[in-house]
């Protein structure tokens, strides 16, 4: 379980996030959304311990997270970062054997597997394309939980690459690792795969959380509104919440 | 390590035992591998040779190959693990201006800390700490002007070096005007190297700090792999980035700055080498350092082979030979780079 209290993160004078308090509960699939500079991923670092905060605490299973090692810090949570810049050759298992020294060669092989890249495994990361790339990455985080029970998983934009189909593959695989009493959260801008797959959505809008709640209460036409400054249409399907722009003010009346 | 490392080590290993041995038998007087080898057993008993051989090769040769060992050695194997910090195989101990600090601290220690050399035990050290001293200086430099918010810029760190190599060696040339023609050895010998001034005593030298680094170095080979991964993502999987960077930094300024304290300075070593292995073995440091450090040596040696045969009686400066080797690889990586973003 992650907490955060009153955290704060400020550059300059600006302020990125201001004094969210925030808890990811194990177990739940927590989904981060808002529009580009909301603070969605200057959040996900805070809580990972990424950033430095200008105010405020975040703890990771009662521990302040800055008071622990790096060392510590791995083994109480992993994280996709949004991009790899990784440029050397390393292969495809190679990379997902960087997550720690506990990373076998088969283990890595089934992670790959999860991720549907296995014939992937020997091909070098950097001829790989941005979709395959994620998902190698997000073996590799997945490799890092092994060895950790309870640690916590922290995804940032993990569908950004991704067809529909391996969109679905990955949201799975957050919703299994929250089976495994995991917190996990993911920063998502498809606000459809936020309400269809996660336990809760924490909506932000300008460095504070706008709402934060059952997907169908913070993802409500007017708390959208109010976030991203223009209209959704967010209808009921069998499988949850579909959530689209209005374009009836664009049209010519 | 790939499967295929162990070999590839192995028959780099080899290549350097016949290496030594053709190495010790070229010279102005020309000594066939059958002698070399008497000359090398008859020192430990096991063979016999003329005692003029057995000079030739044990106070003559021998010190200057030992020292093309170790230089080599240091070179290739700091310029892999620099690579590794910076995350950019562009990078090399004399771009990023490490060999220019260790050249500068160098020739101020000569020029400028006279009544020092000259004391029996002390001189000796002064230059290889100067040169160290500077190592250090110009790659934290680098390093501080690289580093934006906790994350390093490979590109950066290049350019900055470029500025520092070219301010140091702006700063060799004044001292070396200011200097008497007596106190110092030439500005061929501070730009391009030479072997030339192998003594045991210099091997002595060069050889604490230099064994000291690369027997460190690999230490770090896990964390230099991590780190491949960007900074922010060494960190998520347990690395203590900014430590691994300062030891690093530091291991590889004193063996850069044993080599160009010895030897001065010898360019794209570093650069070719971590190149030519990264092709053969993969990325990863744990297979990477030590194929850079025997295949430094290696390229050191032969280069000196070659530079003290082709014009002798003369020679020429080992640095020319490296930079007519390893300029085109580097212009090849830059043109490669295009597709491949090298410059990432």
């Amino acid at each position: 379980m992650i907490v955060a209290r009153g955290v704060t993160v400020r550059v300059g004078p600006t302020t990125l996030v201001g004094g969210i308090d925030l808890d990811l509960y194990a177990g739940e699939v927590t989904a981060i959304v808002g529009p580009n500079g909301a603070g969605k991923s200057t959040l996900l670092g805070a809580l990972a311990g990424d950033r430095k905060l200008s105010a405020g605490t975040v703890t990771v299973r009662g521990l302040p997270v800055h008071l622990m090692s790096f060392a510590e810090r791995a083994r109480a949570r992993a994280v996709l970062p949004q991009r790899s810049e990784l440029s050397l050759a390393f292969t495809a298992r190679e990379v997902v054997q960087l997550a720690g020294e506990h990373v076998t060669r088969e283990l890595a092989d089934a992670y790959l597997d999860t991720v549907e890249m296995q014939a992937f495994a020997d091909r070098e990361y950097p001829s790989l394309s941005g979709g395959e790339r994620q998902r190698i990455q997000l073996a590799r985080v997945l490799a890092q939980l092994a060895g950790s029970p309870g640690a916590a998983l922290l995804l940032d934009e993990p569908t950004a690459a991704l067809d529909p189909k391996h969109q679905r593959i990955v949201l799975a695989i957050a919703r299994r690792a929250a089976a495994e009493d995991r917190a996990v959260a993911v920063v998502l801008h498809d606000l459809t795969l936020a309400a269809r797959w996660a336990d809760r959505v924490v909506l932000m809008s300008q460095g504070t959380v706008l709402a934060d709640g059952e997907p169908t209460l913070a993802l409500a036409p007017d708390l959208l509104a109010r976030a991203y400054h223009t209209s959704f249409e967010v209808l009921r399907g069998v499988g949850g919440l579909v959530i689209a722009h209005d374009r009836a003010h664009e049209r010519p009346s | 390590m790939r499967p295929h490392a162990p070999r590839i080590l192995g028959l780099l290993a080899i290549a350097l035992v016949l290496g030594v041995v053709i190495s010790l038998g070229r010279g102005a007087v020309a000594l066939s591998p059958v002698d070399v080898l008497r000359s090398l057993g008859a020192k430990v008993g096991l063979a016999e040779a003329s005692p003029q051989d057995i000079a030739i090769i044990w106070s003559v040769r021998m010190p200057r190959v030992v020292l093309a060992l170790l230089v080599g050695s240091a070179l290739g194997a700091s310029g892999a693990a620099l690579q590794g910090v910076v995350r950019n195989s562009l990078a090399d101990p004399t771009l990023l201006g490490v060999s220019g600090g260790a050249a500068l601290g160098a020739v101020a220690a000569i020029v400028l800390g006279a009544p020092v050399l000259a004391h029996p035990t002390a001189g000796i050290w002064i230059v290889p700490a100067a040169a160290f001293t500077g190592a250090l200086a110009t790659t934290r430099l680098a390093l501080s002007l690289a580093r934006v918010e906790g994350a390093t810029s490979g590109v950066t760190m290049l350019l900055a070096g470029i500025g520092i190599a070219a301010l140091c060696s702006a700063g060799i040339g004044v001292l070396l005007y200011l200097a008497d023609d007596a106190a110092i050895r030439s500005v061929t010998f501070w730009s391009l190297g030479s072997l030339g001034g192998a003594t045991w005593a210099v091997v002595g030298v060069a050889a604490l700090p230099i064994v000291l680094g690369l027997g460190v170095l690999p230490r770090y080979a896990r964390s230099l792999d991590q780190l491949a991964l960007g900074e922010m993502e060494a960190r998520h999987v347990g690395v203590d980035v900014e430590r691994v960077i300062s030891r690093v930094v530091l291991v590889s300024a004193l063996a850069v700055g044993a080599a160009v304290a010895t030897c001065g300075v010898i360019g794209f070593v570093g650069l070719v080498v971590p190149y030519l292995g990264r092709s053969l073995l993969g990325p990863s440091h744990r297979a990477l350092l030590p194929a850079c450090a025997l295949g430094g040596a290696l390229l050191l040696l032969l280069g000196d082979v070659l530079a003290r045969t082709v014009v002798a009686p003369t020679e020429l400066p080992i640095g020319v030979l490296t930079a007519l080797a390893g300029a085109p690889i580097l212009l090849a990586m830059v043109r490669k780079g295009r597709a491949q973003a090298v410059l990432a």
